[in-house]
């Protein structure tokens, strides 16, 4: 920045801070090691006097720079905003006083460690910038909506209601999806409240499926504008500014500006033709949940005819988990989490008709979710239908169709005789290839696992949404083949930011559970394109300004930015740079993480406010005995769970410097290399569960610097220093007794093995 | 054609059906899910053959010889406990009687099932007399397994009838035939009728 950097230092004396501290001796360390002009002490930093006081001292003295000693940089976020200038915080409440015990054997330790933390809040800021948007963003409104079934109509609707246009794109010649065959569909209300639990109580029915009346209001809506027939055949920019190429059946292609994306692509029918145990295909007489709706809806409340013969049927039954939870080849090892209450309606259908049909259902669990689940199933025991715990093992189709199974009940073996068979398969989602399938067969450990990973490269379906991103066509999978992501912590959020996911495309789920999905997905969607339109960030840096920005004369075009970027934000120019697009980017830093040159930074983070820090730290030398243990913790989860520790009452040891960082993925090995060379004796680094079960913010940063991190033995034998002095966590926010016992670990490790040579 | 053949011509392809019509709250049946609540909760679920949870299995799977002529519902103690928790409010304890009540009435009690014997020793005793016999009915239990049996538990239990005499608890003179109920022939009319009305309504469909 070309305008004079003006540094100011407030600390705070509330809360204890200055019974427990030496404030003028924190003004003295801030002055003379922080080299700050102007250091200013107050009893109550939050209190609306105080606020006044800096604020008047911004638009007066011309400050551009700010160091809060006060409490944790999670506390009184609101009071300390100041948003004209750059800020860093030292954590004397949290971080010091309340994870220390007040006694005076102590208070020479404490003390050290508020004046180290006052020396690092003032070299980090040194090295900030008060972040601005790029100028890059764009606010549009308009919503792309990617499928016409239930989730894809409901998601315009809602979005169309909140007064944002959509553009919704239907592979179909006309709106409805998958659900367009239904005859009739689960109840979405409970029983009503006063019906008590009896057994001829008035419980809710299968009602009319409502797509037609959602598509009529689809095509009514003047905000909506869709596109049959059509599929996407290009996708390129950012949030706030996507340009969406759709291509029509005729060959034509229209172009369409959005802000951001819903992906409702919903689901494909599991294919049952790899169920040939059951029969089907060779008795038409065996059919598929979803075939048995063409024939309800044929029959139009009339008698449901078998196909083979066109006889009205007498008996049916329904086997639940066909080619479902199972780990048979071919199969599915999911549940689908809609088959037991369609079973249910589909049993009723019959029952409705004809009270004398027979009509079983061959279930293992009965899974009934929603709100009208369990008393559905008990208007279907009502009418008649058995329901029995079985698990099917063959039908057999010889003139009548004889279904074997196992009464898990009676524990015996046992077969019923029936007219029609109707198979309770699954939902496969509906997405395009798995960007990282190519990856897959290069990373593959073994050859098995490099078959298996080839032959889902090879059978990859066709592309939805044919983005134009260095990192693939469309959304990363998580799991079977879903896209979704952490589904507790932050459901619809994909791994490319503005695009989101809604319905059984994201997890297996009923059509109730998918209208609801589409409107949660919406609401993201806004969120995204408001935040895009600001430049500021989506989850989980909601509001962040900062982007990622290169030293370009330093790049040596490596690559690796592009390509571990979780959120595919980075793209590559012709000269094969990086080239950032910062609505796409979440701000994790994890390409600053894997910048061997170290030239990706952020404004108000970078190698140097993190190194920085640490480099300032007072080491004391090797005959003082008092060692230095470096904690870099993810500001998500370790960093709170510290916080949290010190509310609780835990203790650290005083020899402990924290830091915390945005996300493991971020942490750059020069910061390890640093800090051994600067005389620490233990590094401790806490991020978030990785791989499989991950709670990483940024889905991949906790296990890349995993990745990274093992490599750091190479330069702890370099430095001929033992390998206990680096240590990788996983932390979970609810560690509060866990995370400082950590670090109190290496304290006791460092204990054992001695202190480091590195000291001067 | 007995009782029991008709029933299986009327109800050929559905025991469910069955129970529904002719057993006491059998209509609750069809809305078991399954759940084992009653199996466990049963404390002598374990002496029975099939607990509630498989009976009722067993009704949907059509097994009508193996249901009514069990010994499982005979077992029934009327604790109470199943009803109690049943999540879905089956009043499985009256089902229990109400099964055991059918297949007597269709000649299908396991051959000397003791509570069914007992039952109709019981009913005979106080059919007599329009009162229960104590004395009789208790003397009719030790001999109920053979004479041998019979002299044996009751020179066991000798010094607790005496006692009971001394106490007045108990009348010896009424082995000689006993007291009854001071309008015996119109308690007699009574259960007849009683017994009328309850034929005429087993007679009907469904009855």
């Amino acid at each position: 920045m070309a305008d004079e950097k003006k540094f100011a230092g407030y600390i705070c004396t509330g809360c204890g801070i200055g019974e427990r501290l030496d404030a003028g001796q924190l003004e003295t360390t801030a002055k003379r090691d922080g080299k700050l002009a102007e250091v200013k002490q107050h009893e109550m930093l939050c209190g609306k006097e105080a606020i006044q006081m800096i604020r008047d001292d911004i638009a007066n003295e011309g400050i551009t720079h700010l160091m809060l000693a006060a409490c944790s940089r999670r506390a009184k976020v609101e009071a300390f905003t100041f948003p004209e200038v750059a800020i860093s915080r030292a954590n004397l409440r949290e971080g010091v006083i309340w994870l220390r015990p007040d006694e005076d054997d102590n208070r020479e330790t404490t003390q050290e460690m508020a004046d180290d933390y006052i020396r690092m809040a003032c070299a980090e800021v040194k090295y900030m910038n008060k972040p601005v948007p790029s100028g890059e963003q764009e606010l549009n409104k308009t919503l792309l909506v990617v499928g016409g079934g239930m989730t894809g109509m409901t998601a315009a609707v809602e979005a169309a209601k909140a007064g944002y246009p959509v553009q919704l794109v239907a592979e179909e010649p006309e709106l409805g999806g998958v659900w367009t065959d239904l005859y009739k569909r689960v109840p979405f209300q409970a029983a009503a409240k006063d019906v008590p639990n009896g057994r001829d109580v008035d419980l809710p029915q299968p009602e009319d499926p409502g797509v037609e009346t959602l598509a009529a209001e689809v095509a009514a809506n003047d905000k909506v504008t869709v596109h049959l027939n059509a599929k996407i055949t290009k996708t390129s920019g950012a949030p706030g500014r996507f340009s969406v190429d759709i291509g029509t059946e005729s060959g034509g292609t229209a172009t369409e500006n959005v802000g951001a994306i819903i992906q409702a692509s919903d689901y494909k029918p599991y294919d049952a033709g790899q169920l040939p145990e059951f029969a089907y295909g060779k008795t038409p007489d065996v059919v598929t949940g979803f075939e048995l709706e063409k024939l309800a809806k044929e029959a139009a409340g009339g008698p449901i005819k078998r196909p083979s013969d066109g006889k009205e049927v007498k008996s049916v039954a329904f086997i639940q988990c066909a080619g479902q939870r199972s780990d048979k080849e071919g199969h599915l090892p999911y549940c689908s989490g809609f088959c037991c209450t369609e079973s249910i309606k589909q049993a009723m259908y019959f029952k409705e008709q004809n009270a004398d049909c027979d009509a079983t259902v061959l279930f293992d669990d009965l899974r009934t979710p929603g709100a009208a689940g369990e008393d559905f199933y008990r208007a279907a025991q009502q009418a008649m239908v058995t329901f029995s715990k079985g698990k099917a093992t063959e039908v057999v189709a010889d003139g009548g169709l004889k279904v074997k199974f196992k009464d898990l009940i009676l524990d015996e073996d046992t077969e019923l005789d029936c007219d029609l068979v109707v198979l309770a398969t699954g939902q496969v989602p509906n997405v395009g290839p798995d960007p990282y399938a190519q990856l897959a067969v290069e990373e593959a450990e073994d050859e098995e696992e490099k078959a298996k990973a080839q032959a889902l490269l090879e059978n990859a379906p066709p592309s939805i949404l044919n983005l134009d991103y260095r990192q693939g066509t469309d959304l990363p999978q998580l799991k079977h083949g879903f896209v979704d992501s952490h589904f507790i912590c932050f459901p619809y959020e994909t791994r490319r930011t503005g695009i989101y996911a809604a319905g059984p495309v994201r997890r297996p789920m009923d059509m109730k559970q998918a209208m609801e999905d589409a409107v949660g997905a919406t609401m993201k969607a806004i969120q995204a394109v408001e935040n895009a339109g600001q430049g500021r960030a989506a989850h989980p840096r909601v509001g962040d300004l900062s982007y990622p920005t290169f030293r370009k004369e330093g790049c040596t075009q490596c690559k690796r930015c592009t390509v571990e970027c979780p959120f595919g934000a980075i793209n590559e120019d012709e000269q094969k740079y990086p080239l950032f697009n910062e609505s796409r980017c979440r701000r994790c830093g994890t390409c600053m993480g894997a910048c061997p040159v170290r030239v990706i930074s952020f404004e108000n983070y970078s190698i140097d406010t993190v190194g920085q820090q640490l480099k300032n730290v007072e080491v004391p030398d090797e005959f003082e005995e008092k060692p230095r243990i470096l904690a870099l913790a993810c500001e998500n989860d370790a960093y709170p769970a510290l916080d949290m520790a010190a509310q609780a009452g835990e203790e650290l040891t005083p020899w402990a410097r924290v830091i915390p960082i945005r996300c493991l993925g971020s942490v750059s090995l020069s910061w390890v290399t640093d800090a051994l060379n600067s005389g620490y004796d233990g590094i401790v680094l806490m991020g978030c569960r990785r791989d499989d079960d991950y709670q990483c913010h940024f889905v991949r940063g906790s296990a890349m610097a995993a990745e990274r991190m093992s490599k750091v033995g190479d330069t702890l034998q370099s430095l001929n220093l033992e390998p206990e002095r680096v240590a990788i966590y996983e932390v979970a926010i609810t560690d509060t007794k866990r995370a400082p016992q950590l670090i109190n670990d290496m304290a006791e490790t460092v204990d054992k093995i001695g202190m480091s040579p590195f000291k001067f | 054609m007995t009782a029991n053949q008709a029933m299986i011509e009327n109800y050929r392809n559905s025991f469910l059906k069955e129970v529904e019509a002719n057993v006491e709250e059998g209509e609750w049946v069809k809305m078991c899910m399954q759940c084992g609540v009653c199996s466990g909760s049963c404390p002598l679920g374990k002496f029975w053959d099939h607990p509630p949870q498989e009976i009722f299995m067993m009704i949907r799977a059509g097994k009508r010889d193996q249901v009514l002529g069990s010994d499982s519902m005979w077992m029934c103690t009327s604790c109470y406990n199943c009803i109690v928790r049943c999540p879905r409010e089956l009043p499985i304890t009256h089902i229990m009687h109400g099964l055991a009540h059918y297949a007597k009435r269709l000649g299908l009690v396991p051959a000397n099932q003791p509570t069914a014997k007992f039952a109709q020793k019981f009913w005979d005793n106080l059919m007599a007399k329009g009162r229960v016999n104590e004395l009789k009915l208790g003397l009719s239990l030790y001999f109920m397994n053979g004479f041998g049996e019979g002299v044996k538990v009751a020179m066991k239990n000798q010094k607790l009838g005496m006692n009971m005499m001394k106490a007045k608890r108990m009348n010896p003179m009424e082995i000689m035939g006993g007291h009854a109920v001071q309008d015996l022939s119109g308690f007699q009319k009574a259960i007849k009728k009683a017994a009328e009305l309850e034929d005429a309504r087993i007679a009907q469909p469904g009855g």
